[in-house]
């Protein structure tokens, strides 16, 4: 099988499916048990931390663990919000965000919060001059995702944090950087954000772990109440086995960035160069977006057939344009995509363990499906 | 407290000469649905089957009441209490049996059946003293002999008494087998399934064909029609499906006909492999979800030239009714929730953009000359997946 999905999810690492099987059937412990084995989880449980800290780039007492990226964003979301409601009321967001920002920003709105919701610019990245237009001294929150999971354009989010700076002081700058993780430095002093999202299962840990990092000294008030783990942040008893496979994966992480990203767009660019001598393929990433995710189409060739058709080659790709029936992309329609390129666009996403094989037999098939059903 | 099952078949006893054997098909079909949950006896007499568990085992009786309100040919069931035919003691089970019931009833009465009738008391003595036994058991329960809210039934039986509460009403129809077996065309839309389930309530046991289209369709799809047979088979019986990859057969569709007469073609070309599929496996009808005027290939002209194709007759219970009375229906079974998964189906894929609403059938003989078919048809019917589909196990 070729798994080119891996923006979706990706295989657990073996470094952390082997640390995953010793919590399940050894250090079982509850880290709030104060014997013995509780104490042994507790250790595991801080190292887990401490590595994932240390690949965000934040100390490990920023770090709280959550279920999934999804309970990360409600819960910085509702959290800031709540924490900010006596200081205005206007948040800002973009057209791109993945669910898990947009609808908790819904249910805000519902609220009777002002959420301003800035398009892409023709790249498909967030638009500066957009976000300068939409500050104001209501702005109390920010939520902008870094990297976007349906062409992998990079958002200038540094920058948008000085241009936010420099007008509102004193909003919370919120940050998805589940699709960055492990691909490009998503470093919160670097990105010069609040608050910081990001997942297990897409950096080779297991599903079932995510985290949030919270500047220090920004007391957000919790949105997941009960028996105060995550020191009161995020309860509910700590999921040992993702966490420590996390932790794991987190730590497996190349130390070098750089190099593994060059090394995929070396791969990315071999197929891009190959499909792009037919006349059918139309490349929809930008050439500056990240090299993990390339967006493709045959026009005329339904995205649901192609998959299909590669499904039974046994190729795994998704739907470039994942949204609803009737609801097409926002980013694809963006960059100036028309509707049919739109319907037929397919996502492959490939990981820092794809190979040239790989990327080579994906082309030949893929090419052939495409002659097949453009007849 | 032991218990037993007590069915009653309603139309059954207006089928004369053939009526024993339509319960034996009935208690067959009890037993093999109820096989996983004990071993159990079935006694016929007069309308009634009573359902009496053959070892002294435990049984999930609210389980055998689930499935049981699911078989055709039953009008109406009890679970009944077993005790020994002495007044005090039928007194004692009965308070003790329904005291939840009697407890929420405000009115009551009490009916005897004798069918023993070496009993030392009448059926008047009997309700008579049960009924003066609950009233003085419940507080603020009355004696109403016209409308009650509870009817409690004690019945003498040669052995034993059984003592119940009000009938329960049963899923009704013809037990599946009666009637014969009938091919059902399910496509994972929300009409052939309520299609097969009416069938079925009228005795017809089920098969069914599915056309696949892959790549055009997609596994979920398959999965999708799985789910919706062993929903329907939780009424019917276990159902034989055919899967028929059929995309080569639409490719040559779309590459050979004009595009106002895709789907009609289509159409009938299912029926011409379903047909050869249906005598194949025994059925007599072919079963479709069609609701005349739904969509253009529903219209009266379109059915008409459908049918030409087919070479046995074609039901279609859904005929005239309105897709908010097939939707009731399909929420009734279960099936309304699967049948809206979003997944292209053979007949969603290829669609005129303006499909012809008035076809003739010389049209279609027409457009259907310019390439022989055959060997594609006959290659369908002969590569078709055959698997059985039985209710899911957890109901």
């Amino acid at each position: 099988m070729i798994y080119f999905d891996n923006s979706a999810t990706t295989p657990v690492c073996k470094t952390a499916a082997d640390e995953m099987m010793q919590i399940l059937t050894d250090n079982f412990g509850n880290p709030s048990s104060r014997h013995e084995a509780g104490l042994r989880a507790f250790q595991a449980l801080k190292l887990a931390r401490s590595r994932v800290a240390k690949a965000i780039g934040c100390v490990p007492d920023e770090l709280y663990f959550t279920p999934s990226g999804t309970v990360a964003n409600n819960t910085a979301l509702f959290g800031a919000a709540k924490m900010m409601r006596h200081f205005g009321n206007r948040i800002i967001t973009t057209s791109l965000e993945h669910p898990s920002v947009s609808e908790p920003l819904k249910a805000l709105e519902q609220n009777g919060f002002e959420v301003i919701r800035l398009p892409a610019d023709r790249s498909g990245k967030l638009s500066l001059s957009a976000l300068r237009g939409a500050l104001n001294a209501k702005t109390i929150l920010l939520s902008m995702m870094l990297v976007n999971n349906e062409i992998g354009v990079i958002n200038p989010i540094a920058e948008a944090s000085k241009i936010v700076r420099s007008v509102c002081p004193r909003a919370i700058i919120h940050c998805d950087a589940v699709q960055g993780f492990g691909k490009i430095k998503v470093s919160p002093s670097l990105l010069g954000v609040d608050l910081l999202t990001v997942s297990a299962h897409k950096i080779h840990g297991p599903k079932g772990a995510g985290a949030l990092y919270i500047k220090q000294g920004l007391h957000l008030p919790p949105y997941i109440l009960g028996g105060g783990q995550e020191n009161g942040m995020i309860s509910g008893t700590e999921a040992m086995p993702a966490i420590v496979g996390f932790g794991a994966a987190a730590a497996a992480l190349p130390a070098d960035l750089r190099t593994t990203y060059e090394n995929v767009q070396f791969l990315r660019n071999r197929l891009v160069k190959k499909v792009s001598q037919t006349s059918f393929v139309a490349v929809n990433s930008p050439a500056d977006a990240i090299p993990y995710v390339l967006n493709l189409s045959v026009p005329g060739v339904p995205s649901e057939v192609m998959i299909n058709a590669l499904s039974d080659q046994g190729i795994c790709v998704s739907a470039g344009s994942a949204c609803k029936k009737g609801h097409r992309s926002e980013v694809l329609k963006a960059i100036g995509m028309d509707t049919k390129r739109i319907d037929s666009a397919i996502r492959i996403s490939f990981s820092r363990f794809t190979t040239e094989n790989e990327i080579d037999r994906f082309a030949d098939v893929f090419l052939a499906c495409a002659s097949r059903f453009l007849r | 407290m032991k218990e037993v099952l007590l069915l009653k078949d309603g139309e059954l006893s207006l089928k004369g000469q053939n009526r024993s054997t339509f319960e034996d098909i009935l208690v067959k079909n009890c037993k093999r649905r109820l096989s996983h949950l004990g071993k159990f006896t079935f006694t016929k007499s007069q309308s009634t089957i009573t359902v009496e568990p053959m070892m002294d085992e435990a049984i999930d009786w609210d389980e055998a009441v689930k499935i049981i309100g699911k078989v055709f040919g039953i009008v109406g069931y009890s679970r009944a209490a077993i005790c020994e035919k002495d007044l005090n003691t039928i007194c004692k089970t009965a308070q003790a049996y329904l005291s939840d019931t009697l407890s929420d009833a405000k009115t009551f009465k009490v009916e005897a059946k004798r069918s023993d009738k070496k009993f030392p008391y009448g059926s008047p003595e009997i309700c008579r003293e049960v009924g003066g036994y609950l009233l003085s058991k419940n507080r603020g329960l009355k004696v109403n002999v016209h409308q009650p809210q509870l009817t409690v039934t004690v019945e003498i039986r040669d052995r034993y008494a059984f003592i119940h509460g009000n009938q329960i009403k049963g899923a009704g129809g013809m037990p599946v087998g009666t009637n014969g077996k009938g091919m059902l065309l399910i496509s994972g839309g929300i009409d052939s399934p309520v299609a097969g389930w009416m069938m079925a309530k009228r005795g017809i046991a089920l098969s069914a064909v599915h056309f696949a289209s892959p790549p055009y369709t997609s596994k979920r799809a398959e999965m999708k029609v799985h789910e919706l047979l062993s929903k329907v088979a939780e009424y019917s019986g276990r159902i034989k499906l055919y899967t028929v990859c059929f995309t080569d057969i639409q490719e040559a569709i779309r590459d050979h006909c004009p595009e106002d007469t895709f789907t009609l073609v289509m159409r009938r070309h299912m029926m011409r492999i379903a047909s050869v599929l249906a005598q194949k496996d025994g059925a007599a009808a072919l079963i479709t979800g069609e609701s005349v005027g739904q969509v253009a290939s529903q219209t009266i002209y379109a059915l008409g030239c459908t049918d030409q194709a087919a070479s046995l007759p074609i039901f279609r219970p859904c005929i005239g009714m309105d897709k908010t009375e097939i939707i009731d229906i399909s929420r009734k079974i279960h099936t309304f929730e699967t049948s809206i998964q979003p997944y292209e189906d053979c007949c969603t894929i290829f669609t005129p953009k303006h499909p012809k609403t008035k076809p003739t059938p010389e049209l279609l003989d027409k457009v259907e000359s310019v390439m022989d078919w055959s060997e594609l048809l006959k290659q369908a019917v002969e590569t078709a997946k055959e698997e059985w589909i039985t209710q899911e196990e957890s109901i």
